[in-house]
């Protein structure tokens, strides 16, 4: 364990109470459904990515999406918080359509996610990682930052804070002051994970969160999520390839293959579709 | 050290007013080339770009306070009983917020389109801003220096064995203070959010950090720190004449500052101009006379290339810069 040393304000337990400090929900109160996609459809100079995805997700739910390699699950996740554009259907945050935004804007609204590729700063510690996760919930101006006067000092201490209960509830505390560059795999994994709850989201896209872990880390990382789902009540959609994970852990789950929907449905009525079957094992094994 | 070097030194030293004034004109020319390197820095860190253009801005400030303060008179016009330095750090201020307004413009108009081009070709762009804003500011000054009109002068005051400009105490002052909140600043809300566009803009966006806003941001301080050293460049006692058409070049010789403390670090540009300033004055100051006449003259000018040059052997990313992280 480099350095070994104990953090300074650890102890510090996250709550949803204590991510919620200082946010504001955007957003009406009332809605059929926390995130609807409707019949999108993108494309790319002709190539399909997504061909007609509708589904839904609901408060508190783990909802996975699964597929083989270039089904276009990332794509989705890309225009659910609108890096890409579809050309057809919408997509509906509280009712509301998200159409057209700017991902940061998407952010402001209670989106998160983590890349399939770790895209941390891989320079800044830890601890600034995490807090750039909190940009969203600060509002302070650069002069004030600047000279930390007043507000701006108020702002940071309570979001250090926000920040350290993180760290603590991913179990990361040796590494806070480490530039992430620097750490194993399935801790970057986990600093991705911290910089996103961060945001105080209310929808978590979890883009591969185990893919390259050992069973160890795997099983960590789904303690974590299952703990940000019940703890901190934050509805999750997880892309995944691991076929294990993804039937332990999720509610529902859609099967996308070559852009189009196969199935949707909880896991154990989905692993039993012919359909997924035929699209992830072939004809040979349906036939034996 | 060799003892002869140790004597000579020490006979230097017993001559104070020399070594002093040398110390004096160090640290006036390292506070301008750490204005003028922070500057660089501040752009570079936010949006990888090498701004090519900051000589040309820097001019365009110090044209900018001349126009305002000798030619058209404002603020002084709308204040006819102000003290002269009242109205002149009034017209330093208008055209500080005219070179942010500019830099944001330039940023906007011919960088945003560039957004996601290979570093070189937005770094050649950056050339041909320089280009159009020097030769824009240049048919502007004309063919005569442009004195900037500053209540200064050259009026100086003696301090034991060394005579300090007036100039040199405002300008320390103020390019500390713009060096400090610079470093404070990358700590901040937005500054962190400028670190973070660094590194992976599409994570930022992610994270709900605007990049437009703080390419914007970036520039306007930039373009605000470019312009403060070229109103210095402009006065006693660099260039008491004013703003010239050559005072665009001067701020490439802020580039060894810039690369012997790190293309991406704050104190490293700090600490660089510091280095180049003290290294550009000592060698003014000594290395002349019968003794060193083998160098020529002007050697002092080079003094900040050959260390660049060391730096480069010892160090290739600055004594302050962020060595790439791999992990094998």
């Amino acid at each position: 364990m480099p350095g070994g040393k104990r953090p300074k304000s650890g102890g510090i337990k996250l709550s949803g109470k204590l991510l919620r400090r200082n946010s504001e929900r955007w957003g009406p109160e009332n809605y059929d459904h926390l995130l609807e996609v409707k019949d999108i459809h993108l494309s790319f100079k002709g190539v399909k990515a997504i061909d007609d995805v509708s589904f839904h997700v609901d408060d508190g739910e783990l909802f996975a999406i699964i597929g083989p390699n270039g089904a276009g699950k990332t794509s989705l996740f890309n225009s659910i918080n609108q890096v890409y554009h579809p050309q057809e259907g919408d997509i509906l945050w509280k009712g509301e359509s998200l159409m057209g935004l700017k991902p940061n804007v998407t952010a402001e609204r209670g989106l998160a996610r983590t890349f399939q590729n770790i895209a941390l700063y891989p320079h800044m510690t830890v601890l600034e990682n995490i807090l750039t996760g909190r940009h969203v919930r600060m509002d302070s101006g650069w002069l004030a930052g600047s000279i930390w006067w007043g507000k701006a000092k108020r702002e940071e201490m309570a979001n250090r804070e926000v920040v350290e209960g993180i760290i603590d509830f991913l179990e990361i505390e040796q590494w806070r002051k480490y530039p992430v560059g620097l750490l194993p795999y399935g801790v970057q994994k986990r600093v991705e994970l911290g910089r996103a709850l961060a945001m105080d989201p209310e929808l978590l896209m979890l883009d591969e969160p185990v893919a390259g872990m050992n069973l160890e880390e795997t099983e960590d990382m789904a303690r974590f999520i299952l703990d940000v789902q019940d703890e901190l009540d934050i509805a999750i959609i997880l892309v995944e390839h691991d076929m294990g994970l993804v039937m332990d852990i999720a509610d529902r789950v859609l099967v996308v293959d070559f852009g189009k929907p196969i199935a949707v449905g909880p896991p154990a009525e989905v692993q039993a579709n012919p359909n997924v079957i035929k699209a992830y094992l072939g004809e040979e094994v349906e036939a034996g | 050290m060799t003892p002869d070097l140790l004597v000579v030194i020490a006979q230097e030293a017993s001559t104070p007013s020399k070594f002093a004034q040398m110390v004096v004109d160090g640290v006036n020319l390292g506070g301008i080339y750490a204005l003028l390197a922070v500057g660089f820095v501040i752009i570079f860190r936010a949006t990888q770009v090498l701004n090519f253009a900051h000589g040309a801005l820097a001019a365009l400030g110090a044209f900018l306070v001349a126009s305002f303060a000798t030619v058209l008179d404002i603020p002084g016009r709308w204040i006819p009983n102000a003290p002269a330095w009242v109205s002149w750090t009034g017209a330093v201020f208008l055209a500080l917020i005219a070179a942010a307004l500019i830099g944001m413009a330039l940023e906007r108009v011919f960088l945003r389109p560039m957004v996601g081009e290979e570093l070189f070709a937005v770094a050649i762009v950056t050339l041909g801003m320089d280009i159009v804003v020097r030769n824009i500011t240049n048919d502007w000054i004309g063919p005569q220096p442009r004195p900037l009109g500053d209540p200064f002068g050259i009026s100086v005051f003696d301090l034991g064995w060394v005579r300090i400009p007036y100039t040199v105490v405002t300008q320390t002052v103020v390019a500390l203070l713009a060096v400090a909140l610079i470093a404070y600043f990358f700590r901040s809300r937005m500054g962190v959010a400028m670190r973070a566009t660094a590194f992976d803009q599409e994570a930022a966006r992610a994270q709900g950090i605007s990049v437009g806003r703080v390419f914007s941001t970036s520039w306007a301080i930039g373009a605000v720190l470019a312009a403060l050293a070229g109103i210095f460049i402009s006065l006693f006692p660099r260039r008491s004449t004013g703003v010239d058409p050559t005072t665009a070049f001067f701020a490439f010789r802020a580039f060894p500052a810039i690369i012997i403390g790190g293309l991406d670090s704050v104190v490293g540009a700090l600490v660089g101009g510091l280095i180049v300033g003290f290294a550009e004055a000592g060698a003014s100051s000594y290395l002349v006379g019968e003794n060193w006449e083998f160098l020529g003259t002007g050697f002092a000018g080079i003094v900040p290339y050959l260390l660049m040059m060391v730096v480069l052997i010892i160090r290739p990313y600055g004594l302050f810069g962020t060595e790439e992280i791999r992990r094998v």
